[in-house]
């Protein structure tokens, strides 16, 4: 069997951080900002007899996506969970704040956020919750200058607690199968709530209420993709063509579109209830689908909007 | 201070406040430079996908009403609402949603100042206090991304060893200290003297338009990387 890494075929959940970029990009095209060989690491692990990463779990750069110039930032979420810290943060921070400096002068319209995280690391939380804040009001910034943000979020550690509301603020969001979005973790629910509320080890429950298919279905991402990277790549490519605008309008249209969820389905407490609700058939099988079968599925009314 | 010690320092010449439901409140403070929108999410209440939701609708009635009146949110909030109801039903968009309405607020003209007078916490510290421009706190507010205890948890290490550590830095320790060394917080209050006064200085600074909480971090001593690496990046991505 080979062991030769084929980027675009290779499986998004598999590939590490730096794989993702080779095969997200177009080949060859990737120039990495403040890499590895700078050592850029987190001076506060140390202290917490941790050992840091050269790139402090997340790699920024730029590239192309057919044909076009973007910038990308990937978080290792083999690296303390994808966690932002100081320095992870600020590279992150950093790039977004290119995006937008640089919209008018020529620089990228596009950035693509792998995001892979558990949110805050809590050996910098102070910095890491900064680091988040920052994070999105230079995302922001960079779509009222009109750069497009993409989400791409398929990796173990999924997007949670901060990771989640950058995720929402993203011009569009691409979910593979294992893409879970979430603010409060199954297990941080389940320490102050209790297991009845939120049993933790219950795999196929973590799935089913936070899962890449009950965000697609809902309309928290706007694209579920099948696993291989080169499916995100299509993904990509195919959304940032064509972004909401960062706009009184768009918000506006976001406040309906969130309270008609609350209205709709406030009253579920698991998501095949909320297909049953919607007129899906056999909505305690959505979860088993293929993803073929799944991708089959007609959308929930709303789930394809601009309100972001 | 309670809320309503609070309200009577900021507005001697009045204010009216509604309590709503989930803890969300708004209203009206008279000042001389003109009426301040009030919210905010109080009585250390979770913030829930509710709440969110009615906080971002009167950040939004604020814009559509045209001006550019300032908006103060006053946060007394335990963290975001933890929940599977609120999971499944999507907080993160939620509370990015209300995050998204303060920053167009901003971008339109608002002045948008935050005050913690309270409890502060995790994803409902950063959808509320740390999503306004200036974000002010009381001496006795205890904002936080997670108490202790959880973080000796999560991280293995003795409470005691914790202690010890966050005395030597403010880079994971909670409280006010700490979050204003790092530039989270810009000013802390003195609450000997009449808040409204220290509320219009504030307001008369002229808005920046740009996030500088890691050039105030660097400044404080509290935060030392942050803005030098993202200043970093920037220059990389520039010479490309």
């Amino acid at each position: 069997m080979s062991t030769v890494f084929q980027p675009h075929e290779a499986d998004w959940y598999e590939a590490t951080a730096r794989e993702r970029i080779t095969g997200l990009l177009d080949p060859g095209t990737f120039l990495e900002f403040v890499g590895p060989e700078q050592r850029a690491m987190s001076p506060h692990l140390e202290q917490f007899n941790l050992t840091g990463a050269f790139d402090d779990g997340l790699i920024v750069g730029g590239g192309r996506l057919n044909g076009d110039a973007v910038f990308i930032a990937a978080q290792e979420g083999r690296f303390l969970g994808g966690a932002f810290g100081e320095v992870h943060g600020a590279k992150l921070v950093g790039l977004l704040r290119a995006a937008r400096d640089g919209a008018d002068k020529g620089g990228p319209k596009c950035v693509l956020l792998l995001l892979d995280t558990g949110g805050v690391r809590l050996q910098e939380a102070n910095a890491g919750e900064l680091a988040i804040s920052e994070t999105i009001q230079a995302i922001l910034e960079a779509r009222l200058v009109g750069v497009s943000v993409i989400a791409l979020i398929g990796g173990r550690s999924g997007a949670f607690g901060g990771g989640g509301i950058i995720t929402a603020c993203c011009s569009r969001i691409v979910v593979s199968q294992h893409g879970r979005v979430s603010v409060s973790g199954p297990e941080v629910i389940e320490t102050n709530k209790g297991v009845e509320e939120f049993d933790s080890k219950d795999r196929a429950l973590v799935w089913r209420i936070t899962g890449g298919r009950t965000r697609a279905l809902t309309g928290a991402a706007d694209r579920y993709v099948k696993e291989r990277i080169e499916d995100f790549r299509a993904a990509a490519i195919a959304l940032a063509a064509r972004v909401p605008a960062f706009t009184i309008e768009t918000l506006a249209a976001e406040q309906h579109r969130l309270a008609q969820r609350v209205q709709q389905y406030g009253d579920c407490r698991d998501s095949p209830e909320m297909w049953r609700k919607a007129g899906l058939a056999e909505p305690e099988r959505i979860a088993e689908l293929s993803d073929d079968a799944f991708l089959a599925i007609p959308q929930l009314k709303d789930a394809h909007h601009d309100a972001r | 201070m309670t809320l309503d010690e609070v309200l009577a320092s900021l507005f001697p010449g009045g204010h009216t406040l509604e309590r709503g439901e989930f803890g969300i409140v708004h209203g009206v403070g008279g000042a001389e430079g003109g009426p301040i929108a009030l919210m905010g999410v109080v009585d250390r209440t979770p913030l829930s996908v509710d709440g969110a939701l009615r906080l971002a609708s009167h950040v939004l009635a604020v814009i559509d009403k045209g001006g550019n009146t300032p908006i103060l949110m006053l946060v007394d909030t335990a963290s975001q609402s933890m929940t599977r109801r609120d999971e499944l039903l999507g907080l993160n968009e939620y509370l990015a949603h209300l995050a998204k309405s303060l920053a167009l607020a901003a971008a339109l003209g608002h002045r948008t100042v935050g005050l913690v007078y309270g409890h502060a916490a995790a994803g409902a510290f950063i959808a509320t206090a740390m999503s306004m421009q200036v974000l002010a706190a009381l001496p006795g507010a205890e904002p936080s991304v997670m108490d202790l205890p959880s973080i000796s948890r999560v991280t293995k290490l003795p409470p005691e060893q914790l202690a010890k550590l966050a005395k030597s830095t403010p880079i994971f320790a909670p409280g006010l200290g700490p979050m204003f060394a790092v530039g989270a917080i810009a000013e802390i209050w003195n609450v000997e003297k009449p808040l409204s006064g220290q509320l219009a200085m504030l307001l008369q600074q002229s808005a920046t338009g740009r996030d500088r909480r890691d050039q105030v971090g660097l400044t404080r001593e509290g935060r030392l990387q942050a803005a030098r690496i993202s200043q970093r990046v920037i220059d990389e991505a520039t010479h490309v």
